[in-house]
């Protein structure tokens, strides 16, 4: 590889300019204030962890994580996630603090990427953890926190496909007896290759009426008439209780007034052997990729030693700032105020006083007034001059 | 159904190349309203009236890389290309047109090499390929005229697609080992198939009812 020219930055990595900072900033903002709300606290956590604990509990591919030594010739890596750190605290520092815990962080998380454009490496979160509920309503929870976060931050249209692990495990355990051949199933799902499916579908020796069950889960996307079709597909277990659990997270959803926000969707397999019961993802209009994803994973604070159930999401900033409106507000006035050397004491005490007053004054020494070109002038709302008097 | 007062204009991006007319045809079978100026323009976006659609004119190689970033909502594109580009979305139906075959294809006369050499324009494929079939070789990406590679001696082999396989005859190349077999398909955005699954629904259940072997 080419030795890097001055102005290139690792593949992934991006600048953020003043103008989407402040978005962002902003944007953060209004998370934070609803998020808030709902009794969530921040936590902030390394950004450096072992590879041997959050790295290897992480649903993150090793391949994905920026690994590096330390000093005493640990690998660690850059944190991929903000979940596993989290489960690591909770399970630790946290030990003794009470179920359920409700946190939530506002942090850049890395992932290594190969491709180009729109993959970033380091990417701000905005996302909350729910630990210690195995309930429905504290899935619900998640879900209704993640629609009033979207709407806070003004996205306009937006849709969050919901979908529950167990129902297309279940399913495929009901037809399928080799499990070689169900992981097969579940990564064509995972790959989104319907073809796939379909076509591995058309080569089993089985029931015309067990063909039609694992096709007709291809179709299981839309509102809630869609929870009576998934009971018709299956007889009991596994799949039946998921379909179970949706329903009444469903009830609960309705309570909270957000579903006509929300998508069934119950072949939505977001990450493989992660998540353990309800996952979900949201998507905006005119965004190629999901906005936020989330889901309950209940075996990874047993990986740090407090086994409990935990839910959780994460909204992606960059995409967000793609799909929220300018900044609204009046921006406060900028000043440029310019002194000479002679009224220094009066020009700085001046402008002092006009920043309390809540302006925004930037100040600048000069010989002369001559010296302040018209561009110079342009950003400020006025200009002010403090120069020599003449005798 | 509750967001029927959204937008849900879809755009598909369709693929200038070998299965073109073929695709325009099915579309036209399917009962999309398919402008003469999709066949004979030299414009690279068509919208049609009235109807909520607009057709993308992309390279066949570039009509995943639309429909993953979701500048298309649909895209109608052949596997060698989605097994080649490995992009994330969303691949709906098998139209069973541009029917193909993944080949490698060699001189009459090939014998295993030391350092076998192959040329093709699916690097990738081809990689996987040999790798799961437990040989090493090197792989030599070309843009066209594949055949040429084996007569000239940059090559031993190619992989390739075949439809008649006169192409292969007629450089004195044979068929040797069959990868798989290539069909169009039909593929969705990740975020389209959710925001406007209305649209993509209707789509594919138009397209559904001209797929020769569906009922």
């Amino acid at each position: 590889m080419a030795k890097p020219l001055g102005f290139e930055k690792p593949l992934g990595m991006r600048d953020i300019l003043p103008d989407s900072l402040a978005k962002q900033r902003h944007l953060e903002r209004a998370l934070r204030h609803c998020i808030d709300r709902w009794g969530y606290e921040e936590i902030s956590t390394p950004s450096l962890e072992y590879y041997d604990t959050v790295g290897a509990a992480s649903a993150t591919l090793t391949d994905r994580m920026f690994r590096l030594l330390d000093k005493q010739g640990h690998t660690v890596v850059l944190r991929p996630d903000m979940t596993t750190p989290i489960a690591r605290v909770v399970s630790s520092l946290y030990k003794d603090v009470p179920l359920p815990i409700r946190l939530f962080y506002q942090a850049n998380v890395f992932r290594a990427q190969e491709k180009e454009a729109g993959r970033n490496a380091e990417f701000f979160q905005t996302g909350i953890e729910l630990i210690g509920d195995a309930s429905e309503d504290a899935d619900a929870e998640a879900i209704a926190l993640a629609v009033f976060c979207l709407r806070a931050a003004g996205v306009e249209t937006f849709r969050i496909a919901i979908g529950h692990v167990d129902f297309v495990d279940g399913l495929l355990e009901e037809e399928i007896a080799d499990e070689e051949l169900r992981s097969q199933f579940r990564n064509f799902l995972y790959e989104r290759d319907f073809v796939g499916y379909r076509q591995l579908l058309a080569t089993l020796d089985m029931s015309d009426d067990a063909r039609n069950r694992l096709e007709a889960l291809l179709r299981l996307r839309g509102d809630k008439g869609k929870i009576a079709e998934a009971r018709e597909l299956t007889v009991n277990g596994k799949a039946r209780r998921a379909v179970e659990t949706i329903a009444s997270l469903w009830d609960a959803l309705e309570a909270y007034g957000v579903t006509e926000d929300l998508l069934l969707d119950f072949n939505l397999i977001s990450n493989l052997n992660y998540y353990t019961g309800v996952v979900f993802e949201g998507y905006a209009a005119d965004l190629g990729s999901p906005l936020l994803g989330g889901g309950r994973y209940d075996h990874l604070l047993a990986q740090f030693g407090r086994p409990a159930p935990a839910t959780g999401f994460a909204i992606k900033m960059d995409r967000l700032l793609q799909v929220t409106p300018a900044m609204k507000g009046q921006p406060t006035t900028r000043v440029l105020l310019c002194y000479t050397v002679e009224r220094r004491r009066e020009a700085l005490a001046e402008a002092q006083l006009l920043r309390e007053d809540g302006l925004i004054v930037v100040t600048r020494l000069i010989g002369n007034e001559d010296e302040l070109s018209d561009s110079e002038k342009a950003g400020y709302a006025k200009v002010i001059c403090l120069t020599k008097q003449e005798e | 159904m509750v967001f029927s007062d959204r937008s849900q204009k879809l755009t598909i991006a369709m693929p200038k190349g070998r299965i073109f007319e073929e695709a325009v045809h099915f579309l036209q079978q399917a009962g999309l309203q398919v402008t003469a100026e999709l066949q004979d323009s030299r414009k690279l976006v068509i919208p049609v009236e009235n109807a909520q659609l607009e057709f993308i004119l992309a390279k066949p190689t570039d009509v995943p890389t639309y429909v993953e970033y979701g500048v298309a909502d649909v895209g109608v594109v052949g596997k060698d290309v989605l097994l080649e580009e490995e992009r994330d979305v969303y691949e709906l139906l098998d139209l069973q047109i541009g029917y193909c075959r993944m080949m490698v294809a060699g001189m009459p006369d090939w014998k295993q090499t030391d350092a076998p050499r192959v040329a093709t324009k699916y690097p990738k494929i081809a990689s996987r390929y040999f790798r799961e079939q437990g040989q090493q070789v090197e792989v030599i990406k070309l843009n066209g005229s594949v055949e040429l590679a084996p007569m000239i001696g940059l090559a031993d082999r190619i992989v390739d697609i075949v439809s008649t396989g006169r192409t292969l005859k007629e450089n004195g190349l044979v068929e040797l080992e069959h990868i798989c077999e290539i069909t169009t398909r039909l593929i969705a955005n990740r975020a389209s198939y959710r925001m406007k699954s209305e649209a993509v629904d209707d789509i594919a259940q138009k397209f559904l009812e001209v797929i020769p072997s569906s009922k």
